[in-house]
């Protein structure tokens, strides 16, 4: 049963990550989401990143049909959900075909042995059964016929038929993996009876099976002992677990409630943005108006509507669908209204890679509008910052009275990790601009000293009727202005007024170091990979690498030249082909940038940073 | 919408400081005297009423008005007024917009503005060119008419506003020519009491790039002849004489002289706009002779706000959660000590 001899030697581990990998109908998302919550009510710090076919049905037992989930779990803090796998647990010969590669030499890989029939085998395009074929040698693989004892477990329970029971499969799985790491069951067991409340008997099937596979691991003597993993020291609080896009769905909950703003959302359904959408449209409870449009240009179109009525106005989308949305957003400057453009990123150009991240919409987001037609650009940069990030958003478009992009990507919007709650009471003050009463010599462009933000005249305020437009504005009344120089003047106060965005924004830490001989310089969602490695290489020896992560793109913070200088040189690390390089090199002169780009729809490796690192600094 | 607390306007004080730059001639200066007749007449307050618009001669509207208003970008007008209307469903909101702006590069938002039914307002100024780029065909145009950049004839066969309109579940459709103020104004207060999204179709004549595109239905002395005004519960009688009328033959509508062949009035069919089957509405919509003028469709349906509304009501009534806070802390959470 077992190719490898395994010696039965306890384990303490500070850090261990697991794939989940079946066919799409296999139920690994809630393998793994279940194993991810158990993990984090025991108090590990925890990250996850599902991985599924774009395809919503895929064939069966195909290569492109197989779903997974990773979860990386740690008493040690955990900023990314890891690349290779301490643990895969494979459910067909697809999926162990298709990840094989991420799992460690030497580490584990369970299969469900009833699923490489010939059939399947021939599906996942095996010549010959890996599991006779001496190709998993390397590995210690622990062979389960899971499908059998499943049905074994159950077949004394009447009223399910047999493709309910085969489907319970997965939580044999679960039930293996939970006694190896030491976790207790009552968490998934509580799950299943809230969420099968009115079906008693598939409550009762998926915690035999449960059952099943946690003492089938417990008397299979060949499984090593349970590994250890102590919870993480993590800050004191209430937390839960949470995937990047309800974060950002939550931030603007929240800044409305602070703004005492209604929230409007104006939408298309895009990948990997959409969950945003799902995520607001249950809130009417709040007031939230989510409007799903006929089109992106519409969203974003219904959305100045609304910020124009006065109401805290965003839009969601990904990448080609801030293409379209260009036109308006250059009309949302222009007007200077506050709004909100999230851009989940995904891998471009074009349609690209749905699917799967990266960080390519940057210059869009900077310079993706006709004219001199500048906006604010931030970055969240974890799962549970999004939260942040959108609240800053909301809070800088409110303040400044102007558009602001907010980036996220695919790897953190999908990705989730525990989120120490945050009360709105807690949050800082949100202001605004609202003029509520005339007085004498009011005009729409009247503008805030300090900021330069115009003040926000809201429809159905009496006296204050006004017209806004695309076209340029007098610098005073707003009415239609043709003359040179005002033009001139305009593009220069819209400018002057984001740059002084720099006032109201932290400035740039370094960690790890304040100078040396290299700086790791990264923005947004790269930001676990990034920290991981410098962390990692900072731990064996190199002292004098820095790592600093911009969240705040467009203005740049102000030290940021400073922070720049400390270091000989520095690396700016990107899911693209340079285009925050592009930005640092035309702001700052004579500062050695060197580029490590990745543009394979996937996040950094730990492996391919530490060594570019190094390489670095020989 | 209150009205018990509306001022007393006069069109003045819906005129803005801004002075208007149509060419001399233009439809265009009717329809804005019009609606700013028509105002003072709605029982709305000043501060409440919006003009939205895209792009074209027409959509400068807003910037002669001294109400709230935003002058968009080509096509989009339907998306912000939308999101204004949604946002603050108390105000009055107008769409302001022409043939090309609507039907081609708005194509889109405004079949899908229609069919949603919003309380908003729309005037669409049909012109068949393009006037604003100088004198290119419009997704009005006729066949074979030369334009710009048509200059051998155009080859695309134009829409009718009306039929795309109800096609796309318009509740309200009226047309009206660009040269009759008083009707029009009456028709832009009928539009603005309809609870839904109403569209008028004005034949606006340009007199650079089109001139005269409308005249043989329009012009003073053949309009009556050549026009059906209808009217709600009325038959649908014309001409100077008012001895036209229209009886429906089979599956066409024909036109019949009052006296001749034992016709009567009671042959005639009366107009019953409020009926929600469109099918005759559409062929009024499509008849050329007589064109057919007034409020061609008024049929009430539930808007989109109320829908919301009630959903919202229900969403709250039934909600554990006012504050964020009950989200945030609710479900599966855990304590870190």
């Amino acid at each position: 049963m077992i190719t490898n001899k395994i010696e039965s030697q306890p384990e303490i581990l500070e850090a261990v990550i697991i794939r989940f990998v079946g066919d799409s109908g296999d139920g690994m998302q809630l393998t793994g989401t279940q194993f991810s919550d158990t993990s984090a009510m025991f108090g590990n710090d925890i990250a996850t990143f599902p991985n599924y076919p774009s395809e919503i049905r895929a064939p069966q037992g195909s290569l492109y049909g197989v779903s997974g989930f990773q979860v990386h779990i740690g008493s040690v803090e955990i900023s990314t959900p890891g690349d290779n796998v301490d643990l895969l647990v494979a459910m067909n010969p697809a999926g162990l075909k298709t990840n094989l590669h991420s799992v460690k030499p030497g580490h584990t890989i369970i299969v469900d042995t009833d699923a490489f029939t010939k059939k399947n085998l021939e599906k996942a395009q095996y010549e010959t059964n890996p599991l006779e074929d001496g190709s998993l040698g390397n590995y210690r693989v622990i062979e389960v016929a899971m499908t059998s004892m499943t049905k074994e477990s159950l077949k004394n329970l009447d009223g399910l038929d047999n493709k309910s029971i085969t489907r319970s499969k997965n939580m044999f799985a679960l039930g293996m993996v939970y006694w190896m790491y030491n976790r207790s069951k009552d968490y998934t067991i509580d799950f299943f009876n809230k969420k099968f409340k009115s079906k008693p008997v598939v409550v009762e099937a998926n915690t035999k099976v449960l059952n099943a596979g946690y003492y089938f691991a417990e008397t299979l003597e060949l499984i090593p002992n349970s590994y250890s993993i102590s919870p993480a020291k993590m800050s004191k609080g209430i937390y839960r677990i949470i995937m990047g896009n309800t974060a950002t769905a939550w931030g603007f909950l929240a800044a409305a409630e602070k703004s005492g703003l209604e929230l409007f959302l104006g939408s298309y359904p895009i990948t990997p943005a959409t969950d945003i959408l799902h995520e607001l449209v249950k809130h009417k409870h709040f007031g939230v108006k989510a409007f799903q449009a006929e089109d992106e240009i519409a969203g974003i179109s219904s959305a100045i509507g609304a910020a124009f009525a006065g109401d805290l106005a965003i839009t969601t989308t990904s990448g080609p669908g801030l293409a379209l949305k260009g036109e308006a957003l250059g009309l949302a400057m222009m007007v200077e209204l506050p709004l909100v453009v999230v851009n989940v990123q995904r891998g471009g150009p074009s349609t690209g890679l749905p699917t799967k991240t990266e960080q390519s919409d940057l210059l869009q987001a900077m310079y993706g509008r006709n004219g001199e037609s500048p906006v604010i650009v931030i970055a969240a940069s974890t799962p549970a910052n999004c939260f942040n990030y959108a609240y800053h958003a909301a809070k800088l478009a409110l303040e400044h009275m102007t558009p602001v992009i907010l980036l996220t990507d695919g790897y953190i919007a999908n990705g989730s990790a525990p989120w120490k709650i945050q009360s709105v009471s807690d949050m800082p003050e949100i202001k605004n601009n609202v003029v509520t009463e005339h007085h004498e010599n009011w005009n729409p462009y009247d503008r805030d000293q300090e900021t330069l933000a115009r003040n926000w005249a809201i429809p159905g305020t009496p006296k204050l009727e006004h017209r806004i437009g695309g076209l340029e504005k007098d610098k005073v009344t707003g009415n239609v202005s043709y003359v040179p120089e005002n033009h001139e003047y305009m593009v220069k106060v819209r400018s002057e007024k984001i740059k002084r965005v720099q006032n109201y924004i932290p400035e740039l830490k370094t960690e790890f170091a304040e100078e040396g001989d290299l700086l790791v310089v990264g923005w947004g969602g790269t930001y676990g990979s990034l920290h991981t490695a410098v962390k990692q290489i900072n731990e064996e020896g190199f002292k004098n690498i820095g790592f600093a992560n911009f969240a705040y793109i467009n203005p740049l913070p102000k030290n940021t030249e400073e922070v720049l200088r400390k270091f000989k040189k520095i690396v700016v690390c990107e899911l693209n082909n340079g285009q925050f390089a592009k930005v640092l090199k035309i702001n700052f002169n004579n500062i050695d940038i060197v580029q490590f780009n990745k543009i394979q729809g996937l996040p950094f490796g730990n492996n391919e940073l530490i060594e570019k690192f190094k390489q670095l600094v020989k | 919408m209150e009205t018990t607390a509306v001022k007393k306007y006069t069109f003045r004080d819906f005129q803005s400081d801004q002075e208007v730059r149509w060419c001399p001639g233009c439809d265009d200066y009717v329809i804005l005297r019009s609606m700013q007749k028509a105002l003072p007449e709605m029982g709305v307050k000043k501060e409440d009423v919006v003009f939205i618009s895209g792009i074209g001669c027409s959509s400068r509207f807003p910037y002669y008005m001294d109400t709230y208003g935003m002058h968009g970008i080509h096509g989009r007008a339907p998306g912000i007024a939308s999101g204004v209307k949604l946002a603050n469903p108390d105000l009055s909101v107008w769409i302001i917009t022409g043939d090309g702006d609507a039907m081609a590069i708005g194509g889109n938002h405004f079949i899908h503005v229609l069919r949603r039914n919003i309380d908003l307002n729309i005037i669409l100024f049909n012109n068949e060119i393009y006037g604003l780029t100088k004198g290119q065909f419009s997704p009005t145009s006729l066949v074979g008419q030369k334009t710009k950049s048509s200059p051998y004839g155009n080859t695309q066969p134009p829409f009718s506003p009306g039929e795309l309109a109800i096609g796309a579940q318009a509740r309200f459709f009226g047309r009206i020519g660009g040269n009759t103020p008083k009707e029009m104004a009456d028709m832009f207060i009928e539009a603005e009491k309809f609870n839904g999204t109403s569209l008028i179709e004005v034949l606006q004549n340009c007199v650079i790039f089109n001139d005269g595109c409308f005249t043989q239905y329009t012009d003073k002395a053949v309009r009556e002849d050549k026009q059906l005004f209808v009217e709600h519960g009325k038959p649908m009688i014309f001409g100077k004489e008012k001895n036209k009328g229209i009886v429906l033959n089979r599956l066409k509508l024909e036109v019949v002289t009052l006296g001749e062949n034992g016709v009567s009035v009671d042959d005639i069919l009366v107009h019953d706009a409020h009926e929600q089957d469109p099918t005759l509405h559409q062929m009024l919509v499509r008849l050329d002779y007589p064109l057919v003028t007034g409020i061609i469709r008024r049929f009430s349906d539930v808007t989109l706000e109320e829908r919301e509304n009630a959903l919202t009501a229900e969403v709250k009534a039934n909600s554990k959660f006012t504050k964020t806070d009950d989200l945030f802390f609710s479900g599966e959470t855990y304590e870190v000590k």
